[in-house]
């Protein structure tokens, strides 16, 4: 069975190759996928019968246990063949039906194949949470197939409801199959059935399984999907909504009746919610005037009739309820065809303007009257026989049920059964009948109650013969349920193995003729009363159009008028939490997190803790000192109003940082502390000599004590924490063991950098991950248009193309009042550039005023050393303090020091690269690492240690990590040059093109 | 070095406070400059909480240097040591919005967000917030709707591609 899914699921990919190569023939190509289930189910055929259930069995996700079982018992046979046979002719129908030039065939042929693969799954899954994949599947596939005509409102909105209304029920299903799988301890569909787990747990479980199937088979009161649904395509029609998708609800129902059916909630549900649905159905289906419409609530009325037959929960019942459900997949889907036919054909299928379709198209109507026939009853059709074994199971009740009950289910039924006879006389008397239509000639001319006129009616001599492929699928249809029919005793033998897996009630049996008794007494009342109907249609259609008005003029609810009103109501229940959440206000946000942070945390925390006696003043005396730096710049920081003052007293606020953590015993964090906030300070003088010195004033004075107050009980509630947190250990804390193993499976004797590479890579990883991210965004915020600007070169720059009369670089005023010009322009001619006559290869595309020889001079030393350094704690961050952000930071440092000295065309010439490429090989070597021990048979980011001989050096100590090392060096020195690219140099260009444009406009 | 008291020095503590008070104080500005240097502020508190969490002050936790028993916690370390870089990184992205925002308004603070004001409007009227033509009701039912489309089973319809001069 799994080789069937895979086969749908090959022709699912292929589809759309086919259609584009054969056009609409293609459909026949497509119908080999659908047509192998039905052979292998043929094939399967004695093996089901007698009792020998094919099973296959893969595992899925087992930590999950998730299981891909299928199962093929006599249930699972009936479906399968259906879903398998009609699956194959619709296709074969689809290839003569859609004009050769219409539009999205490719996509419809892959989507109705991979439906018909979904349907496949659905019937034989044997695990209930791929049963719920594959029912999902097909409401996904229902979907798309009904919104075919996607341009056209009708079609989007059908979908729309369709998708909502089942995946909604699908979702109480889950909710219902996970109880019942934890009840039972597997998620088995047989043994669950065999033994199902019982409680008050698993009877809601099953309340939601029930809500599953009502809304799939479109049971009362959210059929009326159902008939929207005839937005879609006739053959979807036929396939989805009447033969295959609607069924699973029923497919359900007979699946879980054995274990349940004797529930006394699952008997209210199935009866309510069948003889219900079985007469509003076929109440409604008596005054469609569009054929489809007449066939929609008719299934509606028919789903309603077998859920309650198979739901009922005796052998008798069970068994007349899936010999319905096989006749009526062949009787439903052969008439929803033959209406293609027709419609096709006259380019209508409104019954007040067809007539004289019969007689032109013979063949189309022996198929529609045959399938009628099976329909309403008659024998010796399928449809006969299946309701004849319902009401005789009906009439000997198996006691399940109180009396009365079992006397309102067959009064149900029987009326059920009338309405029935009714509207399968008026399709077929509305598509294929002669009629007299002439003007005035009867009601069906006159004018719809809405006051649209009455479209003329066809010409039947206008119709041509219609193609075999369209004609031969309704009939093979409409045969089988005349030839399943003459041998029902067959049909016993089939389907009786899943009737005796129910626990109660006598045997049933289906048969042709039962002998004279109350069974044919009550055939013959139903074709008669139903007749009757049918001939004084126009009362009856006058008396359903006074109840209507009675209806409306009361105001009372309709299904989908409430469905449509709720929708509503549940869209403006969402704006208003939205507007009530969404206040689009960031300091309204921060605000929020900060106080929920403050009063659950914290109110657990006050109340909860037990606070400790004795409290320490300092570790260290000079712990104090930078406290008081700490707390003075921080304090100034807040209430300063210019900008740079801010960022320089944070910055020694950060700098007092690093001395806290010196003193804590933490040289690593020291050092990057410092490194960080150094690089911090630079970028942030380089973005803000561009914005307004001071911060703008705003009447800010009221709110200013509100974020105060704020501030105040964020900064007491942390306090707390950091009072209490320290010894509210429960546990040995994890690093405890982090010196042993940093020295043994790490390598190295520096334990916070092992932990960065080896211990805790995984984090590093993501860390440095994030910080590409950053990267890419501040350079894509500056850049806009690309990643990144060009790599600037001192030869690129203007001034080396025009001379000195270019501005340069930082020309922010004119030359004129610089005395020392003269001086500086000093090696400032390009030929001199490549003669090592200057410090700084770009200091010449200055603008002379802002050189500064011996900035020059500095940064010519120090950058190199810088760059040894950065080496240098590189290679040795592994056993002393430093590593890859360290190092990366003082590389980062080292070009920052370039580029103030040289400006953005020096930065071009210190780091000739692509931030981009930096940050891209920094990770790929990460996680390279990563994933070359995962090949050398380690986990993923495991360390392997060389210890090599070599000459000269000695002994060399190489851990793998160092590489994860140089990936995070490369990252960070991507970030700081992506950074001084962007809020530098770029930076610089915008504001040298500002002056410019201001200096052309004088 | 879990042997070692854990119990917080009261500086480390003040210290927390007045930058954990400091940074929310100015996180809840409205310039973006100003909200990135409390978020400075903040985070600098909230890395010194996770170091007074590791326990006591301590060697540095390198071995071969500090005896076992003397050690700061590495681990509290490693995490502050990513998180002070990650600050490096929010800053230079936090400082590319601010510009983009002088650039753009000629100011960094940041405005209340206008949609949001008008999805709150139009909610408090009770009148959908965005245009949806599928939920506009045409009057009728959609069984009604269904029963005028047509199928593009002939040259012509396709063609049209409405189905019967049904509107889009």
């Amino acid at each position: 069975m799994l080789q069937l899914l895979v086969a749908h699921l090959l022709m699912v990919l292929l589809a759309p190759a086919i259609i584009s190569w054969l056009g609409r023939r293609g459909f026949l190509v497509l119908a080999l996928a659908p047509a192998s289930a039905a052979v292998y189910a043929l094939a399967c055929t004695s093996r089901v019968m007698h009792g020998d259930v094919p099973v296959q069995h893969w595992q899925w996700i087992p930590q999950l246990g998730l299981t891909l079982t299928f199962r093929l018992d006599t249930l699972s046979w009936l479906m399968l063949l259906l879903v398998g046979g009609v699956g194959a002719l619709v296709l074969v129908y689809c290839s003569a039906y859609f004009a050769p030039s219409a539009h999205g065939l490719r996509r419809f042929g892959a989507t109705l194949v991979g439906f018909a693969g979904s349907m496949v799954g659905l019937v034989t899954a044997d695990d209930m949470l791929l049963l719920f994949v594959f029912w999902e599947l097909t409401t996904v596939a229902s979907y798309l197939l009904i919104g075919h005509y996607a341009e056209r409102k009708a079609s989007r909105r059908a979908a729309m409801q369709a998708i909502i209304i089942t995946t909604a029920g699908g979702l109480a299903m889950l909710v219902g199959v996970v109880i019942l799988g934890e009840a039972a301890g597997t998620y088995s569909l047989s043994q669950v059935v065999a033994h199902p787990p019982s409680g008050t747990a698993v009877t809601a479980a099953v309340v939601c399984l029930l809500a599953g199937a009502a809304t799939k088979s479109a049971l009362i009161p959210l059929h009326f999907w159902l008939p929207a649904a005839m937005a879609a395509p006739t053959p979807v029609s036929a396939y989805l909504h009447a033969a295959a998708m609607v069924k699973a609800g029923v497919y359900l129902v007979a699946r879980f009746a054995p274990a349940y059916a004797h529930l006394a909630v699952w008997q209210t549900i199935v009866i309510v919610l069948g003889c219900g649905t079985l007469l509003l159905g076929g109440y409604r289906a008596l005054r469609q005037q569009d054929l489809k419409l007449v066939l929609a609530f008719g299934t509606v009325s028919q789903l309603g009739l077998i859920t309650l037959l198979v739901g009922l929960g005796s052998r008798a019942t069970a068994l007349a309820g899936i010999a319905m459900l096989g006749a009526h997949a062949m009787f439903k889907a052969s008439l929803f065809l033959v209406t293609g036919v027709v419609d096709a054909a006259t380019g209508t299928r409104d019954l007040r303007r067809l007539t004289g379709v019969g007689r032109k198209m013979p063949v189309t109507a022996l198929a529609g009257g045959l399938a009628t026939a099976s329909m309403i009853g008659l024998p010796p059709f399928a449809g006969y026989v299946a309701k004849e074994a319902g009401l005789e199971a009906l009439l000997h009740p198996a006691g399940i049920v109180p009396g009365w009950v079992d006397g309102l289910v067959l009064a149900a039924v029987v009326v059920g059964s009338m309405l029935t006879v009714a509207y399968g006389l008026r399709f077929f008397w509305g598509a294929f009948a002669t009629k007299n239509l002439g003007a005035g000639a009867g009601t069906e001319a006159l004018p719809d109650a809405d006051g649209t006129p009455a479209q003329p009616p066809i010409d039947p001599s206008t119709l041509h013969i219609q193609s075999p492929f369209l004609t031969v699928p309704p009939l093979v249809l409409a045969m089988l349920g005349l030839a399943a029919a003459l041998v029902p005793h067959l049909g016993t033998e089939l389907l009786e193995p899943y009737a005796e897996t129910l626990p109660v009630g006598e045997r049933g049996h289906l048969a042709l003729w039962g002998g004279f008794g109350p069974a044919l007494g009550l055939t013959v009342l139903i074709l008669g009363v139903g007749v009757l109907a049918w001939w004084r249609r126009v009362r009856v259609e006058g008396f359903q159009a006074r109840v209507g008005a009675w209806y409306l003029r009361h105001h009372l609810p309709e299904a989908d008028v409430v469905y449509r009103r709720s929708m509503r109501r549940l869209d403006d229940a969402a704006a208003d939490v939205t507007s009530f959440t969404q206040r689009g206000s960031l300091p309204f946000y921060l605000g929020v997190i900060v106080i929920v942070m403050a009063a659950f945390p914290g109110v657990v925390l006050v109340t909860h803790t037990t606070w400790p006696q004795d409290l320490r003043g300092w570790d260290t005396p000079a712990q104090a000192v930078a406290v008081a730096a700490i707390g003075v710049a921080a304090v100034l920081a807040a209430r300063s109003r210019r900008r740079l003052k801010a960022v320089f007293l944070a910055g020694i606020a950060g700098y007092g940082n690093a001395v806290l953590f010196m003193l804590h015993g933490a040289p690593d964090l020291a050092l990057t502390q410092v490194l960080v906030e150094t690089v911090t300070l630079v970028v942030m003088v380089l973005v803000l000599r561009r914005l307004p010195p001071y911060f703008s004033n705003r009447p800010l004075a009221r709110s200013r004590w509100t974020r105060l107050a704020i501030g105040l009980v964020a900064g007491v509630t942390v306090m707390a924490f950091a009072v209490v947190a320290p010894n509210a250990r429960m546990a040995t804390p994890v690093s405890a063991q982090f010196p042993d193993e940093a020295y043994s499976y790490g390598g190295g004797k520096n334990i916070v950098n092992v932990t960065l590479v080896d211990i805790r890579a995984w984090d590093t990883m993501g860390e440095i991950s994030v910080l590409l991210v950053a990267a890419t965004g501040v350079a894509s915020l500056v850049f806009l248009r690309r990643r990144g600007g060009a790599i600037l070169r001192a030869e690129d720059s203007e001034r080396a193309r025009v001379g000195d009369e270019a501005p340069g670089v930082w020309s922010g005023g004119t030359d004129e009042d610089d005395r020392g010009a003269a001086l500086r322009r000093r090696g400032t001619a390009p030929e001199a550039w490549n003669r090592m006559q200057v410090w700084l290869r770009a200091s010449a595309t200055l603008a002379p005023r802002r050189r500064s020889v011996i900035f020059e001079v500095v940064a010519r030393l120090l950058f190199h050393s810088m760059i040894v350094y950065a080496a240098f704690l590189l290679f040795s961050g592994h056993n002393n303090p430093g590593g890859g952000f360290a190092a990366g930071l003082v590389v980062g440092i080292a070009l920052v020091v370039r580029y103030l000295a040289g400006g953005r065309y020096e930065l071009g010439e210190a780091a000739p690269v692509q931030p981009g490429v930096l940050l891209g090989t920094g990770l790929f070597l990460s996680v390279g690492v990563g994933l070359a021990a995962m090949l050398a048979g380690g986990e993923v980011l495991q360390s392997t240690i060389f210890d090599l001989h070599v000459p000269l050096v000695g002994e060399v100590h190489l851990v793998t990590s160092l590489f994860f090392d140089i990936g995070v060096f490369l990252v960070v020195v991507g970030l700081v040059l992506d950074i001084l690219r962007s809020l530098g140099a770029e930076i610089d260009r915008h504001a040298d093109l500002e002056l410019r444009a201001v200096r052309e406009d004088d | 070095m879990h042997a070692l008291d854990t119990t917080p020095a009261v500086v480390l503590v003040l210290a927390i406070g007045v930058l954990v008070t400091t940074g929310v104080y100015l996180l809840l500005e409205r310039s973006l400059t100003r909200v990135l240097i409390g978020f400075i502020l903040l985070g600098n508190g909230v890395n010194l909480l996770l170091l007074v969490a590791g326990g006591r002050a301590g060697g540095a936790p390198i071995l071969g240097t500090t005896p076992l028993w003397h050690m700061s916690d590495p681990l509290v370390q490693a995490m502050i040591l990513t998180a002070i870089v990650i600050t490096l990184g929010l800053t230079a992205f936090v400082l590319a919005m601010a510009y983009r925002s002088w650039q753009l308004h000629g100011h960094d603070e940041v405005q209340d967000d206008v949609e949001d004001r008008r999805i709150a409007r139009l909610a408090a009227k009770n009148e959908p917030s965005f245009e949806d033509a599928d939920a506009v009701e045409s009057g009728e039912t959609l069984d009604d709707e269904a029963a005028r489309t047509r199928d593009e089973t002939d040259d012509e319809i396709s063609k049209d591609r409405t189905g019967g001069g049904e509107e889009r």
